[in-house]
């Protein structure tokens, strides 16, 4: 099985722009996914809606592609009516971090053994440009045409602290970090998050001076450094920096093995 | 031999009916007057090898029983007056992309926070037209602890066979009373289970219907092969997105010509004495317990009186209202709303039936007494 197989032919011309780097994080899962030799008749990728939540319905597997922000809640439905399914969910940063933020702080929270990777292109781009809660302070928006003036979110702090158990960020620059971060993801067992770092030439690098692709993926590379190289550097050094790596790693006991010994537990005394 | 009956709530019973049925998962937030029904089937779905989970949030309860139904595993969620508002857009989702599901709506008195612990029927339209687009729904209301048992069995059972959501309406007076009811009678209730492709994963297009017109949607994690996408997006019969103007025509009239053309199968009404009836009174739910009472003592007194109560409220036994109210001089309708049923019975009344409304919304559930009233003035002109 090659990933060339996992890509829906009919699928092509794609919706995505010229530019766009949502394709760069698929590459990367499916390299991992066929190294990890699952079997695709028995994974559902979950998504939602905006361009990171369409991407996955480009792929031959069963997609259960659902509404705005809920992605991880319906996930959390499979996962747990058949355990043995390996679930993997696909989102914006929109779609995680704003309207999915509760679905997501919670998915973290109950340790659900599933992976979930958000695209963060820093705005929302299906609809033409509107800030997310992850464009930076300053970056021009079709609704902050003076500069974004909110505090953005850090998605893997937000999930340490919110309880997963494997939390990695990648980005389309460093792809071979992104894909071992990824692999990572997929192998552990338990809430296992990725924050995949996106460009959007279109909508966000057109407004801010970067409308480049390849300057864009540049500005990616900038931004980044390996979490090793930041663990020696102060606040005021990563300032506007994304350490990537895996942040945490750790075992710990997963929500559908606590319904299993539930379920012994209750069928014991039944 | 043992004594087979219990003395039960009307949420209890649902529980019972849906584990009767074969649900084996539950998501749902606390909320009266519904909270019951999360409440017992987290204690009893483990004990037949189901899962409860109480989810975040209301949206998110709706979201993870439809992610368990793809799967292949019938799912419930309960909720009341607020919460049904919050669960609008996954019911679409369901509705659109044919995924059966029971939603258990126990109405409470509204709008917004409303009265939790107060009873009314203010949702009969909502449960209907609460979605954005030409969302169709099945609904169904019972009106006992019995019927409460029976009817969520069915609303499963119509939920597999149409590849659709199904809405159970109940009401916080049906939902909290205790009544016995004797689970014997009910050991040889039919139950349907979704049908599987006819053809192997090479030629399989999931939303291409059957003869009956419905999907046949593999339940993901088959392990046989079948590959497709669930989408809300408009879709071909692939499943891939698709807005060309016949595909859009195409799958609307399909997903609500299925219920229109199988309404006669949809359709549960009961009637009492409407073919020499001067007055019949149409209602639902608690209501109607009230109703019947009042038909009889009408009765009693020499007033021609009948008894009209659809128990599948949408699609809306349009035929059989007809029928029962065609020599009908008046229909009185009760209801604990500022009127709602009343719109949908004035649209299959003909035009020399006088249509008399009775609106209770102070909470108080209308008595016999105040519809007798009604039927003896409407009487005397």
């Amino acid at each position: 099985m090659s990933v060339q197989d996992m890509i829906k032919k009919s699928a092509f011309p794609l919706f995505t722009c010229p530019g766009c780097t949502d394709g760069i994080v698929l590459n990367a899962f499916l390299r991992a996914f066929e190294k990890l030799d699952y079997d695709r008749s028995n994974t559902v990728l979950c998504c939602a809606i905006g361009c990171a939540g369409r991407t996955p319905t480009l792929l031959d597997f069963n997609v259960l592609r659902v509404t705005h922000g809920r992605a991880l809640a319906f996930a959390t439905g499979v996962k747990l009516a058949k355990p043995d399914t390996k679930v993997v969910v696909f989102m914006g940063d929109g779609d995680s971090l704003a309207i999915g933020g509760n679905h997501f702080i919670h998915a973290c929270r109950r340790n659900i053994d599933l992976t979930a990777i958000t695209f963060r292109n820093e705005i929302y781009g299906m609809t033409g440009g509107q800030y997310a809660p992850t464009t930076p302070l300053e970056g021009i928006a079709t609704t902050s045409p003076y500069g974004m003036i909110e505090p953005s979110f850090d998605g893997c702090k937000l999930a340490a602290g919110s309880g997963a158990t494997y939390v990695a960020r990648g980005d389309v620059y460093n792809v071979t970090n992104l894909e071992k971060v990824i692999e990572g993801a997929l192998n552990h067992k338990g809430f296992s998050f990725v924050e995949a770092l996106t460009t959007c030439p279109t909508q966000f690098g057109r407004r801010n001076k970067v409308a480049d692709p390849v300057k864009m993926i540049h500005r990616i590379k900038d931004m980044t450094i390996p979490i090793e190289k930041a663990r020696t550097m102060n606040e005021e050094e990563l300032e506007g920096k994304f350490p990537i790596g895996v942040f945490v790693d750790k075992t710990a006991v997963d929500l559908n093995t606590r319904f299993d010994n539930l379920l012994v537990r209750v069928q014991r005394q039944a | 031999m043992a004594d087979t009956k219990k003395l039960i709530q009307g949420n209890e019973a649902c529980t019972m009916g849906a584990i009767k049925a074969g649900a084996r998962f539950c998501a749902s937030y606390p909320i009266t007057p519904a909270s019951e029904i999360g409440e017992i089937l987290s204690e009893e779905l483990p004990k037949v090898g189901g899962k409860f989970i109480q989810m975040e949030d209301e949206i998110a309860s709706m979201g993870a029983v439809i992610g368990a139904s793809v799967m292949g595993v019938k799912s419930i969620t309960a909720t009341s007056g607020p919460g049904f508002d919050l669960k609008q857009e996954n019911i679409a989702y369901a509705a659109m992309t044919e995924i059966p599901v029971v939603i258990v709506d126990v109405q409470r008195s509204g709008p917004s926070t409303g009265g939790a612990t107060v009873c009314a029927q203010g949702d009969l339209l909502q449960a209907k037209y609460g979605r954005s687009g030409d969302c169709p729904m099945i609904v169904l209301y019972p009106n006992s602890v019995k019927e409460i048992y029976k009817t969520t069995v069915r609303a499963f059972n119509l939920a597999e066979k149409y590849m659709s959501p199904v809405i159970l309406l109940m009401d916080e007076t049906i939902g909290h009373m205790r009544e016995n009811i004797d689970l014997s009678e009910y050991a040889k209730l039919e139950i349907i289970n979704r049908k599987c492709p006819e053809v192997g994963p090479e030629e399989y297009k999931p939303y291409e219907p059957d003869k009956d017109g419905i999907v046949r949607l593999m339940p993901f994690g088959n392990k046989n092969g079948y590959r497709y996408v669930i989408q809300g997006m408009h879709h071909g019969s692939n499943g891939m997105p698709n807005l060309a103007p016949e595909v859009l025509q195409c799958s609307l009239d399909r997903i609500n010509g299925k219920i229109e053309r199988h309404k006669e199968d949809i359709w549960e009404w009961e009637e009492i004495d409407t073919d020499d009836a001067d007055v019949v009174v149409v209602s639902v739910g608690c209501v109607s317990r009230s109703a019947a009472e009042a038909v009889h003592e009408m009765r009693k007194k020499g007033i021609k009186t009948g008894f009209f109560r659809p128990i599948t409220l949408w699609p809306f036994p349009d035929q059989p209202l007809k029928n029962a109210i065609k020599n009908t001089k008046v229909v009185v309708v009760p209801e604990m709303n500022m009127g709602q049923l009343i719109h949908i019975v004035k649209e299959y009344a003909n035009d020399k039936v006088k249509v008399v409304p009775i609106n209770i919304y102070d909470g108080t559930v209308i008595m016999p007494e105040q519809i007798e009233h009604v039927i003896e003035e409407v009487n005397k002109k």
